[in-house]
């Protein structure tokens, strides 16, 4: 952490007593502390990623915070403009690099609703097991890194090899464990591989002993409550005016979860429940992401139990590519395989906002197509975006050491910021 | 939500703001409002406080650019109602020129949004607290969203190791940017007159079956 000292350095004032006389004990010293500004970030272990804060300090209280972002801008956006709808997925795993597969879910629910197509059932539900395996994912890293800026260093050790566990089935399906490219327009690019839903189900029953050992360590610790405990308080109407989703909006005490309330995919036929946090400060977001796991965890359980079989993409050959084998006789499954990766699917004119409850918040796809190839614009709605901006008001007042407990628990991550 | 309660809501505010809507659209299951420019802060307000509405929160606010139109910029504002569980979109229509009413007063997430716009696409905003860039570099020129902007951009940074520092070179490409026409006459221009096309067509413009 780099410090300037913006003002020259603090001046001894002579204190004066009653009367204006100076006191009979000698001329006591008082030091005055002008506000100074601190850079904070990019390179910081509790920045996140590439944040960049200049904060405005009295001593060691915040008084003003104005996040310098941009540091990652890649223009994901204007990329997407220049590549056909397909070649677009994999930039959205890039985006909230912790969470790929929501990221794509949103893009591709928003192509299906421009071609005004839907995927086949199986491919619903496992796109729907995905996105839950993503938001254990995502929480995991987000509760013990956020652990680790207060001070906790286990909860990170344990919580990555978790992580790793996941990466695994995300390795298993798509072949990669982070970019994982597989929801496609349609449905997903390939079926999930034999014995993978056993896998799954196994480590169902294996993760509560992790979420118990992960509570036991933080939940009622002194130390985790001294420092998360109403530090960065956000009232009902603060965060809707703020444009706050997710467990930012959940722990503020508003009851909104958009599986529930504007359910997409199968996330109607799901049982589970949405947490709410009582009082909108840095610990009852943790305590909502802790319950969101194990909501997950029901979902992820339904979905292995329910299963259904059936094609896992779109049998219409205009939008999804051929199997292989059909290619080797059929001299129509060639020219549409070729047409695809190619030339890639029109789509027909129109607009469409699609937003999906990914593990951040509210992660919305705005898509303008004028009836070719490739989209016209794509606007990306992050949640963390908009939750980065409250940082200001969030901490100001608070302790500098503070500010890192709100941006822990913010769940911010550059890459979709950025974009 | 259906169509027609969605139909039944957008004429509620055409009613409700009056003269200032220029049109209500219902697509794709989505509601449109296109109000003019001027009076988007009293739309944005009414549509927020309004019971019938009850438009809690502005979700994003992003711009699109149609450099063939006169007006070349949309904005595009989304709504969210949470009371009412309805999302809806209001635009309006602006050019370089032109500022939108800031809806900072109305709405302060708008803050880093209307930022975004004009940064990417140099749409500005009217008595914003605080219009600076937000995603481009530091002293970065140009608004490279609007679709006459190239790609590839005009600058390139890299660290010169004689001034030991980050310098700023046109950008040197070794091999050109590859943009294929995809527009093939087979099934992209199905809409467009080939030569020979007048022959197909009737005298009322329809084409022949």
């Amino acid at each position: 952490m780099s410090m300037t000292v913006s003002t020259e350095s603090a001046t001894g004032v002579v204190a004066t007593g009653p009367g204006g006389a100076i006191s009979a004990s000698g001329p006591e010293t008082k030091t005055q502390i002008k506000p100074y500004t601190m850079n904070f970030g990019p390179q910081h272990p509790a920045a996140h990623g590439v944040l960049r804060l200049v904060m405005e300090l009295n001593g060691e209280v915040v008084e003003r915070c104005d996040p310098h972002i941009g540091l990652l801008h890649r223009g994901t956006e204007k990329l997407i403009e220049y590549k056909t709808y397909i070649q677009a997925v994999p930039y959205f795993d890039r985006l909230d690099y912790v969470s790929p597969m929501c990221m794509e879910h949103a893009y591709v629910l928003g192509i299906e609703n421009l071609l005004q197509i839907k995927a086949p059932l199986r491919a619903q539900y496992i796109r729907v097991l995905f996105s839950e395996i993503t938001r254990i994912l995502n929480h995991i890293l987000s509760i013990t890194t956020g652990a680790l800026d207060v001070g906790a260093i286990t909860p990170a050790l344990w919580g990555f090899e978790e992580r790793e566990i996941l990466m695994e089935f995300y390795e298993r399906v798509s072949g990669a464990r982070l970019h994982a490219n597989y929801f496609r327009p349609g449905g997903v690019a390939w079926d999930i591989p034999d014995g993978l839903l056993d896998d799954i189900w196994a480590f169902t029953e294996r993760f509560p002993k992790f979420m118990d050992d992960l509570e036991s360590l933080l939940t009622e610790n002194r130390i985790f409550k001294q420092r998360t405990v109403d530090i960065g308080i956000v009232t009902k109407e603060q965060a809707l005016d703020w444009a706050f989703t997710g467990p930012m909006l959940r722990g503020s005490g508003v009851a909104w979860d958009l599986r529930k309330s504007q359910p997409y995919e199968v996330y109607d036929r799901m049982e589970f429940d949405v947490p709410v946090g009582l009082t909108g400060d840095c610990w009852a977001r943790y305590l909502v992401r802790m319950e969101e796991m194990k909501q997950s965890l029901r979902i992820i359980r339904q979905c292995c139990k329910e299963m259904p079989a059936g094609p896992y993409k779109i049998e219409d050959r205009k939008v999804s590519p051929p199997p292989r084998g059909e290619m080797k006789r059929s001299m129509e499954a060639l020219i549409h395989h070729f047409k695809l990766f190619t030339e890639g699917f029109h789509v027909p004119a129109g607009e469409t906002y699609t937003a999906i409850e990914a593990p951040k918040g509210e992660f919305g796809v705005y898509l303008v197509s004028d009836g070719t190839n490739k989209p016209y614009r794509c606007k990306i709605r992050a949640p963390g975006f908009a939750h980065l901006q409250g940082l200001d008001f969030m901490s100001k007042g608070h302790m500098l050491a503070d500010a890192v407990a709100n941006i822990a628990s913010m769940d911010i991550v550059f890459g979709e910021i950025d974009r | 939500m259906s169509e027609q309660a969605l139909k039944e809501l957008g004429d509620v505010i055409a009613a409700k703001i009056g003269g200032d809507v220029l049109k209500v659209e219902v697509k794709l299951g989505e509601l449109m409002v296109t109000v003019k420019r001027p009076a988007i802060l009293a739309v944005l307000t009414a549509l927020r406080d309004d019971p019938a509405t009850r438009f809690e929160q502005l979700t994003d606010i992003t711009a699109v650019d149609y450099p063939d139109r006169a007006e070349r910029f949309e904005v595009v504002y989304q709504l969210l109602s949470y009371t009412h569980n309805r999302r809806m979109r209001v635009k309006l229509a602006t050019d370089e020129d032109t500022p939108v009413p800031s809806a900072v007063a109305v709405f302060s997430a708008a803050n880093w949004f209307e930022r975004e716009a004009w940064d990417l696409f140099g749409v500005f905003f009217e008595n914003h607290p605080d219009l600076r860039r937000i995603l481009t570099d530091y002293g970065f020129e140009g608004h490279p969203f609007r679709k006459d902007f190239p790609l590839t951009g005009y600058v390139e940074a890299r660290y010169d190791e004689d001034q030991k520092r980050v310098i700023y070179e046109p950008v040197r490409l070794t091999q050109d940017f590859r943009a294929f026409d995809f527009l093939s006459p087979w099934e992209g221009m199905t809409n467009v007159m080939l030569p020979g096309d007048e022959k197909a067509a009737l005298q009322d413009g329809s084409k022949k079956p």
